[in-house]
């Protein structure tokens, strides 16, 4: 296993291999979308209290899910890349960040463009919003400080501290619903037993996360194949690769 | 080194930044005096009613409060970094953490403690009841060694930078904000009469986690700086 792990590692073989999974990916995600678009938006019946408006869930509650686990991802990463110095566990947490950050901003434009009609109004100070937008803040601050240093490495080793750090806020969003119990509704998918969520809404939901999922990992491969031909730019497998238009 | 090396290697630390500070009284005085001036700007800008005060005073003293912290975080390690002490400390044989832990300590004496001595002071000026005034320094007392050692990991992070003053805010104030509103909530709940065990317990949790947690990330930080 270990050998493997050291292959996969090595930026030639990754840049290799990412160029060729890229086109199954996003052909994969492309599909999920569709199906699952198709599942939430028409094959779902309208909710008995909210109507059509409860649709922009299948939008909402994947992007909050990819939020919190694209920070872990990050973070992981990043820790990776300070303990065993591989460079590609660094590229990956830097790659992740701006992904991470756009989820988010989308769980909160979506979440307020539905709190509109609900709520009956744009932006209430909840508890689980709050830790959100904080998220976003803490993303913001990754990226500004990776994209601070003059030496990227220095920059990704600094900017993983802070992902480290960050993650204490994870659990705090994961179980503010608990603590302050306040206007947003508490969990329904994950209740243990009966999920409070109907099966016809539930499968594109599920089907709209995994479309996340393979939508992050297409373009997290993406970049990170364009973040190593920066980074390695006077290395000779680039050069190699380059010649054979890999 | 010997078994008593690393706390004289902490009071050493100590004593340097302490005296470090008494040498250069200004850049001690202006975040107490920064603090003071964001209080009184409130009563000018909001509304010199009593009642208004009254509710808004426990966020405006945790907001100038944190702000005025994070004015003083970047003398921590900056001047050292910059004549080269920070490096030598830093190849000392003492475990950074130590250092780092003096340091914070160092800092706080200098900027967090003499916001808790002069917060009562303008607890009356915001006509926070008599009641709170007590909550407000418990909160403080708590509350700003965590902002000490949070900070130090932000300044950790930028002090190699070349203008790290508006990205260390934009660092550090995320972090602070779980201080903040418990700190805030239970100076609110005291004006109310309510009990603030609950917050106070929340917030020495936060201290002794900032406080085993923090110095580790910041000496990491500090190495990856000077690199």
């Amino acid at each position: 296993m270990w050998y493997w792990f050291h292959r996969f590692a090595s930026p030639a073989y990754f840049y290799r291999f990412a160029g060729k999974a890229i086109p199954w990916l996003a052909t994969l995600t492309g599909l999920l979308l569709l199906a699952g678009l198709y599942g939430g938006l028409v094959l779902a019946p309208a909710d008995y209290q909210q109507g059509d408006s409860y649709r922009i869930i299948f939008i909402h509650v994947p992007s909050a899910w990819m939020s919190l686990f694209i920070y872990v991802v990050m973070a992981t990463a990043g820790g990776i890349g300070l303990i065993w110095h591989i460079k590609l566990a660094e590229v990956i947490a830097a790659c992740s960040a701006p992904i991470g950050a756009s989820f988010t901003f989308i769980a909160l434009a979506t979440g307020s463009l539905w709190g509109k009609p609900m709520w009956g109004t744009w932006w209430v100070w909840d508890a689980r919003l709050t830790s959100e937008l904080i998220l976003l803040f803490l993303y913001f601050g990754v990226i500004a400080l990776q994209s601070a240093g003059e030496d990227k490495r220095t920059a990704s080793r600094a900017s993983a501290i802070l992902a480290l750090v960050g993650v204490i806020n994870i659990p705090i969003i994961h179980f503010s619903v608990e603590w302050w119990n306040t206007l947003h509704q508490g969990a329904t998918v994950s209740k243990m037993g009966a999920p409070s969520i109907h099966t016809s809404m539930l499968v594109p939901l599920l089907i709209m996360a995994l479309a996340c999922k393979f939508y992050y990992a297409t373009s997290l491969l993406m970049r990170a194949r364009v973040e190593l031909l920066e980074r390695e730019h006077n290395s000779n497998w680039i050069r190699e690769a380059l010649k054979n238009h890999e | 080194m010997r078994t008593f090396g690393i706390p004289r290697a902490f009071i050493a630390v100590l004593t340097r930044d302490l005296l470090l500070a008494l040498r250069r009284r200004s850049e001690v005085v202006n975040p107490l005096l920064f603090f003071v001036i964001v209080v009184t700007l409130f009563p000018l800008a909001v509304s010199p009613s009593q009642a208004i005060l009254q509710t808004l005073a426990p966020g405006i003293i945790w907001v100038a409060a944190l702000l005025s912290t994070l004015l003083s975080l970047e003398r921590m390690f900056r001047s050292d970094f910059e004549d080269g002490s920070l490096e030598q400390l830093l190849l000392s044989p003492c475990p950074p953490t130590v250092l780092v832990l003096a340091k914070v300590l160092a800092h706080w004496l200098v900027s967090g403690l003499p916001l808790l001595l002069i917060a009562p002071l303008l607890g009356v000026f915001l006509a926070l009841p008599v009641t709170a005034m007590a909550t407000l320094l418990f909160t403080l007392a708590l509350g700003t060694p965590v902002l000490s050692l949070v900070g130090a990991i932000g300044v950790a992070l930028t002090v190699g930078l070349r203008r790290g003053g508006a990205l260390l805010s934009l660092l550090v104030l995320p972090l602070y904000l779980p201080v903040l509103i418990f700190s805030a909530n239970a100076v609110a709940a005291a004006a109310d009469g309510l009990p603030v065990t609950g917050q106070l317990y929340f917030l020495g949790g936060l201290l002794l986690l900032s406080c085993s947690l923090a110095p580790l990330a910041a000496a990491a930080a500090l190495k990856i700086s000077i690199h």
